[in-house]
């Protein structure tokens, strides 16, 4: 009998793990910022470089903090669905243009449509290693308090927006 | 020969090499460099360390390591500075914790199954030849040894 269980109970440990395996997705890193405050910055608005943008001005509002790049593939998918986010008005959207060049920006948002109430500017990459940025496009939800409440990595779909994005944005717009 | 020394260069020319060159202006420091460098991973290309690898995002990190030592950070504030923003996955070596103790602890169970399955193994072996040079003396003929063996190993596992 021994003979017959004792493979099988390893198979069945191992079949376990392997299962595991599949449903894990090993470039989705937890991000360590969920429910702290939002690292802070001070950084020159893309449309306008002599005015400065920080978590501080946007106290008392939801934000969405989208990183993106003209040179990022995926932003381009990205692009439409928040475009369309953005025409809800739930939420205000910023921008964090990452090391990218402020003309290939403009350019980018005056094709593609813009989004953002404001972009802001981080050429050399500071910014984003302070939010642990390592694909972009990345987006952060940040509540009234300045609180991180929640991260995507990669290319927010239409069916995220629906599925997280919107009830969690209507969630924090109702505390106080 | 000279058609033989240049292949020989050839084939030393592929010869491993850093990615880039950061020198700090005490050599403690650049070991610290060089060593921290190997312990954080890039978190682009998940298998290479920030000193491996070419992307951009390294290149940030290795200029953020750089210019932390250069300010007299020490290797744990770091280290801090990067799993803050990054989290443990950062670290190419994993630390115990609840979470990974079992990547640590595996290895170790899985060798002591393995020693403990020789052992059984070898014993059964060596009772099996003992029997059989016994039998042998006895003078009992193969078909007769065979049946007992079943017979006994049958009952082994009862």
């Amino acid at each position: 009998m021994l003979k017959y269980i004792i493979p099988l109970i390893l198979f069945i440990i191992m079949a376990v793990f392997l299962a595991l395996g599949l449903s894990l997705k090993p470039s989705e890193i937890p991000s360590p910022f969920i429910n702290k405050p939002a690292p802070v910055f001070s950084a020159p608005k893309l449309d306008a470089p002599e005015e400065k943008l920080t978590p501080a001005d946007l106290k008392g509002q939801v934000w969405l903090f989208n990183v993106w790049a003209s040179w990022c593939v995926s932003c381009r998918s990205e692009h439409p669905v928040l475009n369309q986010l953005a025409q809800q008005h739930a939420a205000v959207i910023v921008g964090l243009n990452y090391k990218d060049e402020p003309d290939d920006a403009k350019n980018w948002l005056n094709t593609l449509g813009n989004p953002y109430n404001v972009s802001i500017m981080d050429q050399d990459g500071r910014i984003g290693i302070d939010y642990g940025v390592y694909g972009v496009p990345e987006t952060f939800v940040i509540d009234k308090k300045g609180l991180i409440r929640y991260k995507h990595t990669g290319p927010v779909t239409a069916e995220d927006v629906k599925q997280t994005f919107l009830p969690l944005i209507a969630k924090l717009q109702a505390e106080p | 020969m000279k058609r033989l020394l240049f292949i020989f260069l050839l084939m030393m020319s592929c010869s491993s090499y850093a990615v880039d060159t950061i020198q700090l202006p005490d050599p403690e420091r650049q070991e610290s460099y060089e060593t921290l460098t190997r312990e954080l991973r890039c978190l682009v290309c998940q298998n290479q360390t920030i000193a491996d690898s070419n992307a951009e995002l390294a290149a940030d990190l290795r200029r953020q390591v750089y210019e932390m030592l250069q300010q007299g950070k020490s290797r744990e504030e770091i280290i801090q500075f990067m799993t803050d923003r990054y989290g443990d996955f950062v670290l190419y070596k994993p630390r115990f914790a609840g979470k990974t103790s079992v990547l640590w602890i595996a290895p170790v169970v899985f060798l002591l199954m393995g020693l403990i399955t020789v052992f059984f193994v070898i014993r059964r072996k060596k009772a099996v030849a003992a029997l059989n040079s016994q039998a042998g003396s006895l003078g009992i003929d193969a078909e007769k040894q065979k049946k007992i063996r079943s017979l006994l190993e049958k009952g082994d596992r009862s």
